[in-house]
């Protein structure tokens, strides 16, 4: 889709919300909105499309409240000024939009917080990424090095890259709207992302790239939305299987579960973000004992976060019941850099190679 | 030899010295304690007393600073007075009372009180206490000075005579000691509470140079307590014996006259449990004999004893008009329980629940305890009655609870009773006795479900507000912000408001120096009204014209009378800054909504 059609598609989308609101005041009611609930319990696994995204429940607000009707009117605000930032082509960050809301009197947002989950239901709404809306996240995104090359549209023109000969060390950078990225060739087998940057670090200097067909991804701790956009689209667009290697932590359980399977707080984005098909390499806590791995205890917080993702429906198989259960029996969690005490080579000569093709993706 | 050099040392130890050694055991532990333990005695002794002789107490506490660590405490009142032979040993003799021995409620005890006090001005200062007394307005008032034997507590008379004294009839006691005022708020605090449950006493104060004030609310002085026989399910051996000794009827006589609810019928049945004949006489009964007339006086069904005779409940009334004198409420509501028995002591229980005003919106609960109308200051913590409001589930009542329950609440509970269980000697804590705590529980609940329904009804109208307010101040907005949107002339959200509302809506509004009120009738029924505007506007300009305005200070009363058929409005408008409240009079509070868009 060209820019002006998806920019026309955003427009009639966010004036429909008015216009509904227009109806029911036209006909003697007060305006209301429904959505989804967003909560653990409301998530369902969609069989067509793979991934986890909200289920059928509801939730009806409607302005009879001075609460509700405070929140109708200011996302009336946002989508006049939405509206009027599409028609002048212009774009804004989450944070700008949060300081803009300063002129609008009662409608002004106490919070960024509120203004930014306020975005995230006109995306539901909407069924549009707030990409779509011309609205920028604050964060970078992640680093990818490997044999792919791309077109990215900049805003000063066409620029083509190959991610290995055309970038220094520190990888070619993510842009926040990976829809303006095309791949063009590539001569890989897999892509892997990596939690840490040490990690990263580790299997370029090593040459694992270029030795296994792999294309590096590093995920800077929880990933941006454009990082799990763009491992999509790789996996999408050019076939290529996926693989996330993490610390053995509840925490980066979490991070896995928002790239296969996408997030709680962005389940309506889910088919855009998430990879059903990626694969888990680890730290599994049963690599922790198999290769005696250097570790620490759980904290209690940790515990907390294992117990809740046995409750967590995108953590319901097999495999992450056996691996979380063993991890709560041992009391212990390890670093992915932790495999350095067998040496610098040990990961990228023996337990990469070894697991991957276990995987089946070697 | 031994046991001889032993003997050389042992001696009987006079009550006097024992205390002069364990001075905590009468709330004299520390310095802080001492001040607020004198006056609470001091004061006990003067309600006592007042109730005793039917009289409306007036009293008069003073806390002067002599010296660093030095104070001087007076507590005066207009009570019968103490006959003169007798002074010396109420203050001058532990352990000297008149109510010791009776089976009624009272608030002074042990009588080792106030004369602890005495002892203790001694120890610390060396000071005598000063009392002035005068019986009645045809006698002399006595002056005395008085100190306490210790080796033998007996009083030590140090100065007497008759002195000129402008009280008609009543007692001045005049006490030096060492100590602190760091607890000068709880002082005030043990004031306040005595002031709310002895609505019938005016108390003046004046504590380290600050008066204080707690007027009377009541012209009715309560009803003396009378006393009662010992009841047999509440009798212990020792007096059982005493009373056997002293008598000279035959048993079954003995029991009928000498204890309470026992007649013929109970008499016969507990002689026949004991296997006793009721002709024997009471005063020969061997300690065996005593032991099973005891033990069958324990198991026999004796009706419980007559509470309304020897107690003296507050009352609801009372509770809350010495709540709502001493502290601003929104809800105030108290309850008196039918009186209950433990072990043989009559009781009864009252509580007051209180909400909003000016109690503290956070924290824990403010607790008032008492115990025969006198307030428990010390060991919140270690009382029945502070167990008995944690166990109360008031979140089903609507409040948040952490152990106690918390926000702008206050809680009384009045413990009445012949014999309070108390947990020491120095008279701080209810002891946990289950059919008192069961009681408490009772009174609570019954309050609890009043409150929830005082705050469901305060919640819902403050629900109709907030929706009003909704309606009438965010959908204009709304419908001005969309219609621009979808470009559009903005739709008329009147009609949207009379659907929602069904009443009758007053709204203020303040634009560009020009103030504009107006009413929409939505209801099916003509009304008639009054609007009353006070603000600092002259409104000299309005049109209409008000039917009456009135200057108050620097504000204005402006009155409109207005009469609307349904589905009309009225409007008035004037220049001015607004401000000010709006009232609508002549409609019933639950079809009007009056809506200040200037808030």
């Amino acid at each position: 889709m060209s820019r002006k059609t998806t920019d026309a598609l955003a427009e009639k989308q966010l004036v429909g919300i008015a216009r509904f609101w227009y109806d029911q005041m036209r006909g003697g009611d007060l305006p209301s909105i429904s959505m989804p609930t967003r909560t653990k319990q409301n998530i369902a696994y969609d069989d067509e499309s793979g991934v986890w995204k909200y289920g059928e429940r509801e939730s009806t607000r409607s302005a009879g409240s001075a609460k509700s009707a405070l929140h109708i009117l200011k996302m009336a605000y946002v989508i006049g000024f939405l509206k009027q930032q599409l028609r002048e082509n212009r774009s804004s960050t989450l944070r700008e939009l949060y300081y803009i809301s300063e002129g609008w009197k009662k409608a002004k947002f106490a919070a960024q917080d509120e203004s930014n989950l306020l975005i995230e239901d006109m995306e539901i709404l909407t069924e549009l990424s707030r990409e779509a809306f011309h609205l920028r996240p604050e964060e970078d995104g992640a680093s990818v090095y490997g044999p792919l090359k791309l077109r990215e549209q900049t805003r000063r023109g066409e620029r083509e890259i190959h991610c290995q000969e055309d970038v220094g060390e520190a990888g070619y950078p993510i842009p926040n709207n990976v829809e303006n990225v095309e791949f063009l060739e590539h001569d890989a087998k897999f892509v892997i992302a990596i939690e840490t940057g040490g990690m990263y670090a580790r299997l370029m200097e090593n040459g694992f790239d270029e030795e296994y067909g792999a294309i590096l991804v590093h995920l800077k701790g929880q990933p941006a939305r454009s990082t799990r956009r763009a491992l999509k689209k790789m996996n999408e667009d050019l076939g290529l299987p996926l693989a996330v290697f993490t610390d053995g932590d509840p925490w980066s359980y979490r991070i896995f579960g928002s790239i296969a399977y996408g997030s709680i707080k962005a389940a309506h984005m889910s088919e855009l973000l998430a990879t059903p098909g990626a694969q888990f390499v680890g730290v599994q806590p049963s690599d922790i004992s198999d290769y005696n791995l250097p570790s620490d205890a759980l904290t209690e917080g940790d515990i907390a976060a294992l117990k809740a993702e046995l409750t967590d429906p995108r953590f319901d198989t097999d495999y992450w019941k056996k691996q979380i259960t063993l991890q709560l029996q041992m009391k212990l969690k390890s670093e992915q850099q932790a495999f350095a005490s067998r040496g610098l080579d040990f990961v990228t000569k023996e337990y990469l190679p070894t697991r991957l093709s276990e995987m089946g993706i070697l | 030899m031994l046991a001889e050099d032993l003997a050389k040392q042992q001696r009987s130890i006079s009550v006097a010295e024992f205390f002069e050694k364990n001075k905590h055991l009468l709330g004299f532990d520390s310095p802080t304690r001492g001040i607020i333990t004198t006056i609470k005695e001091a004061v006990d002794n003067s309600l006592d007393a007042c109730e005793e002789a039917q009289v409306l107490p007036d009293i008069f506490v003073a806390v002067t600073r002599l010296d660093k660590d030095v104070f001087r405490i007076v507590v005066e009142d207009n009570g019968p007075g103490i006959v003169p032979e007798n002074v010396p040993f109420v203050f001058g003799k532990l352990l000297y009372g008149s109510r010791f021995h009776q089976i009624r409620q009272s608030r002074g005890q042990q009588g080792i009180g106030i004369s602890a006090a005495v002892l203790y001005a001694q120890l610390t200062t060396g000071v005598p206490t000063k009392v002035i007394s005068r019986t009645s307005a045809r006698k002399p008032a006595h002056y005395f000075e008085l100190m306490i034997t210790t080796e033998t507590n007996d009083p030590d008379i140090r100065a007497h005579r008759e002195i000129e004294w402008d009280r008609m009839h009543g007692t001045r006691v005049e006490i030096e000691f060492k100590a602190t005022l760091a607890a000068k708020k709880r002082l005030l605090d043990y004031l306040r509470y005595t002031a709310v449950v002895n609505p019938h006493a005016r108390i003046r104060g004046e504590i380290d140079g600050e008066p204080c004030t707690f007027e009377r609310v009541s012209d009715e002085v309560p009803p003396c307590p009378k006393a009662i026989a010992p009841h047999p399910h509440g009798i212990e051996f020792g007096l059982l014996k005493r009373m056997a000794e002293a008598s000279d009827a035959k048993l079954g006589e003995f029991l009928i006259e000498g204890f309470s609810r026992v007649g013929a019928k109970s008499a016969e049945e507990i002689l026949h449990v004991a296997g006793l004949k009721g002709t024997k006489k009471a005063s020969s009964l061997s300690s065996q004999e005593l032991k099973s007339l005891l033990d069958a006086m324990q198991a026999v069904q004796v009706p419980p004893p007559p509470a309304s005779q020897c107690l003296s409940p507050i009352g609801e009334e009372l509770i809350v008009q010495g709540i709502e004198k001493e502290y601003p409420v929104d809800f105030i509501k108290a309850k008196t329980r039918k009186s209950s028995v433990y072990s043989g002591h009559p009781f009864i229980v009252e509580a007051a629940l209180a909400y909003g005003g000016k109690l503290p919106a956070e924290g824990q609960a403010q607790m008032l305890r008492f115990a025969n109308r006198v307030p428990l200051l010390y060991q919140q913590g270690a009382c029945a009655i502070t167990n008995a409001v944690s166990g109360v589930n008031w979140k089903a009542y609507n409040l948040s609870q952490q152990g106690l329950p918390a926000g702008p609440v206050m809680v009384l509970v009045h413990v009445a009773s012949t014999n309070v269980p108390f947990t020491s000697e120095s008279k701080d804590a209810v002891a946990a006795i289950p059919e008192i705590e069961k009681e408490v529980t009772l009174a609570l609940q019954e309050l609890g479900r009043e409150l929830k329904t005082y705050l469901n009804r305060r919640d819902r109208s403050r629900q109709q507000e907030d929706r009003a307010r909704a309606i009438c101040a965010i959908i204009p907005d709304i419908a001005a912000k969309v219609c621009e949107i979808v470009e559009q002339p903005v739709v008329d959200t009147a009609p949207l408001e009379g659907r929602i509302m069904r009443r009758l809506v007053a709204k203020k509004r303040t634009l560009d120096g020009q103030v504009e009120i107006s009413v929409h009738n939505y209801t099916a029924k003509p009304v008639s009204l009054s609007l009353s505007l006070l603000s600092p506007d002259a409104a000299q300009d309005a049109i209409p014209k008000p039917d009456f305005v009135d200057r108050v200070g620097d504000d204005y009363t402006k009155v409109w009378k207005c009469a609307l058929e349904p589905e009309t409005s009225w409007t008035a408008r004037y220049a001015g800054n607004g401000g000010g409240t709006l009232d609508v009079r002549g409609v019933d509070d639950r079809v009007k909504v009056v809506v200040d868009l200037d808030v």
